[in-house]
């Protein structure tokens, strides 16, 4: 086929840039991880926050997450790179001078705040899935609210969370590409872009994009899988994670021969 | 003294502060009037079992003394000390949190569905409240509750998972645990309703025991009418949210005055 015929070259051109295209790949896998801690943070303060009874602690936590969910990333992104300094460059003496020309860690706020906007919802609803007995429950036990929050409704809603979560984490994996157009932050994608000069679109990105971030995707889902096994078997439903992975066959159970 | 036909002590007499009064207590959802004008008091030590068709307010009685429902209109008093609202120049204002939670730290329930923390073994659900609400040692806390696992006949579930339980196993720690927490007031809502059966006996034997060694002020509602004669002293008949008569058990169960109880007794008793 004409088309692959270039193929094996191009393939000792990404080997040559392979230095530059790891370390495009650490810069993502960075930002994924620490946009993802963030978002975390944000979406556990903002959801608890948001299902709060009370009205003045609940709305403006509404806003928020409303907020931060209507914006586009690359919108959110600009705002950070591009507008927050003209502030600082026209009145001398505002503090935090060095976060706002630190464009990667920008980066990972804009992650962070978008996807814990969504990641907030996630966690307000599993918290109003955990059932009302255990809600009366804790009330009957006099536990204040930050201890049954931590001790009784948390640990439950965790387990009704997490897919969303782990969602939500891959969409950040994929929504860091958007860093490329950041000044001074080359993440993978970013690289791909430089490689595709030698190459062509379809080998830097079609292949080498496709292939890299479908890696780093599965392994997400697989850790946040592992997570998910572990709190389900923590609330008694399910093996435990020991049990999933132990080589040892499982008995044929009856009616399974058919 | 108890005579062999009189398996419970005898109604402590009626002196002293009420454990719980209530004085003109209105509960409505939304234009559902629940319970109209309600007033009666428990004395300390005291088992009162409310009875009556569903939908007459009894579990709504409970869940307002466990402070799960608001209360709408009207005053709770537990030991004398306003539990949801006080009056306070002329006007009902509600009281403190802080106020309502050292009144709830004394009152324990009991639910129908057990509720137990399925995140929790056994033995987590029982010192939980008593080590982090209480403030006793853990240590402490969990000797007290193998004393009450053996107690209530579970003495080698401490480890266990509340899931890998069968009802009548998991409300026995549900007891359990209420009982961790040395209540002055004990609210058992129904706690047999879920239950298969064959295994209701031994839930009510062991409220029987704690019902005879300890002097807890209870508030029953149930279905189960032997029980409800053998350990209370009062039972009140409800019927639209309303004290329809109240009494010596042996009375109402054997000679019920009003038309309404005969009928309500007629229909669970069979007969």
């Amino acid at each position: 086929m004409e088309f692959f015929e270039d193929w094996p070259g191009y393939l000792d051109v990404a080997i040559n840039w392979s230095d530059r295209l790891l370390e495009g790949l650490w810069t993502t896998i960075q930002l994924t991880i620490f946009g993802g801690l963030l978002a975390f943070v944000v979406a556990v303060v903002l959801g608890l926050i948001a299902g709060s009874p009370r009205a003045w602690l609940r709305v403006p936590a509404r806003i928020i997450i409303e907020l931060f969910r209507g914006v586009s990333l690359v919108v959110l992104l600009f705002w950070l790179m591009f507008v927050l300094p003209q502030i600082w460059m026209r009145a001398d003496g505002l503090p935090f001078e060095g976060l706002v020309y630190n464009t990667f860690l920008l980066g990972v706020m804009a992650l962070g705040i978008n996807y814990g906007a969504y990641g907030a919802e996630a966690v307000r609803a599993s918290m109003t899935t955990v059932p009302k007995g255990q809600w009366e429950a804790t009330t009957a036990l006099s536990m204040s609210w930050p201890h049954k929050m931590r001790r009784v409704i948390f640990p439950q809603a965790w387990a009704l969370m997490l897919p969303s979560l782990t969602n939500l984490w891959v969409h950040l994996l994929k929504g860091s590409a958007i860093a490329y157009i950041m000044p001074f932050v080359s993440d993978f994608t970013a690289e791909l872009n430089q490689l595709r000069r030698p190459t062509d679109i379809w080998f830097s990105h079609a292949f080498i994009g496709l292939v890299v971030y479908f890696i780093l995707a599965l392994i997400i889902t697989l850790f946040m899988q592992a997570l998910e096994a572990r709190a389900k078997n923590k609330l008694g439903r399910g093996p435990s994670l020991l049990e999933i992975l132990s080589p040892a066959p499982k008995p044929v159970t009856a009616g399974g021969a058919r | 003294m108890p005579t062999p036909t009189e398996s419970h002590s005898p109604a402590p007499a009626e002196a002293g502060t009420p454990v719980i009064e209530f004085t003109d207590v209105e509960k409505r959802f939304g234009d559902n009037v629940v319970l109209k004008d309600l007033n009666f008091s428990v004395a300390r030590g005291e088992r009162v079992t409310l009875i009556g068709p569903s939908g007459s307010g009894k579990t709504t009685i409970l869940r307002l003394v466990m402070t799960l429902e608001e209360l709408t209109g009207g005053y709770i008093h537990i030991d004398g000390e306003p539990l949801t609202h006080e009056q306070r120049g002329g006007k009902r204002v509600p009281v403190s949190k802080k106020q309502q939670k050292k009144l709830r730290t004394r009152i324990g329930m009991v639910f129908q569905q057990f509720n137990l923390f399925p995140n929790m073994t056994v033995l987590e659900n029982i010192i939980e409240a008593p080590v982090h609400v209480l403030g006793q040692s853990k240590q402490e806390a969990v000797q007290k509750a193998k004393s009450l696992l053996e107690q209530v006949g579970l003495p080698d579930k401490a480890d266990a998972h509340p899931t890998s339980l069968s009802g009548g196993q998991q409300q026995r720690v549900a007891i359990a645990r209420a009982l961790a927490m040395d209540p002055e007031i004990l609210l058992l809502d129904e706690v047999t309703s879920a239950l298969d059966p064959e295994v209701v006996g031994d839930v009510l034997n062991i409220l029987r025991e704690v019902a005879d060694t300890t002097n807890v002020t209870m508030l029953i509602v149930t279905h189960e009418m032997g029980f409800a004669r053998d350990v209370s002293h009062k039972v009140m008949m409800f019927d639209g949210g309303r004290v329809v008569e109240e009494g010596h058990p042996e009375t109402i169960f054997t000679a019920p005055e009003h038309e309404r109880t005969q009928k309500f007794l007629g229909a669970v008793l069979g007969h």
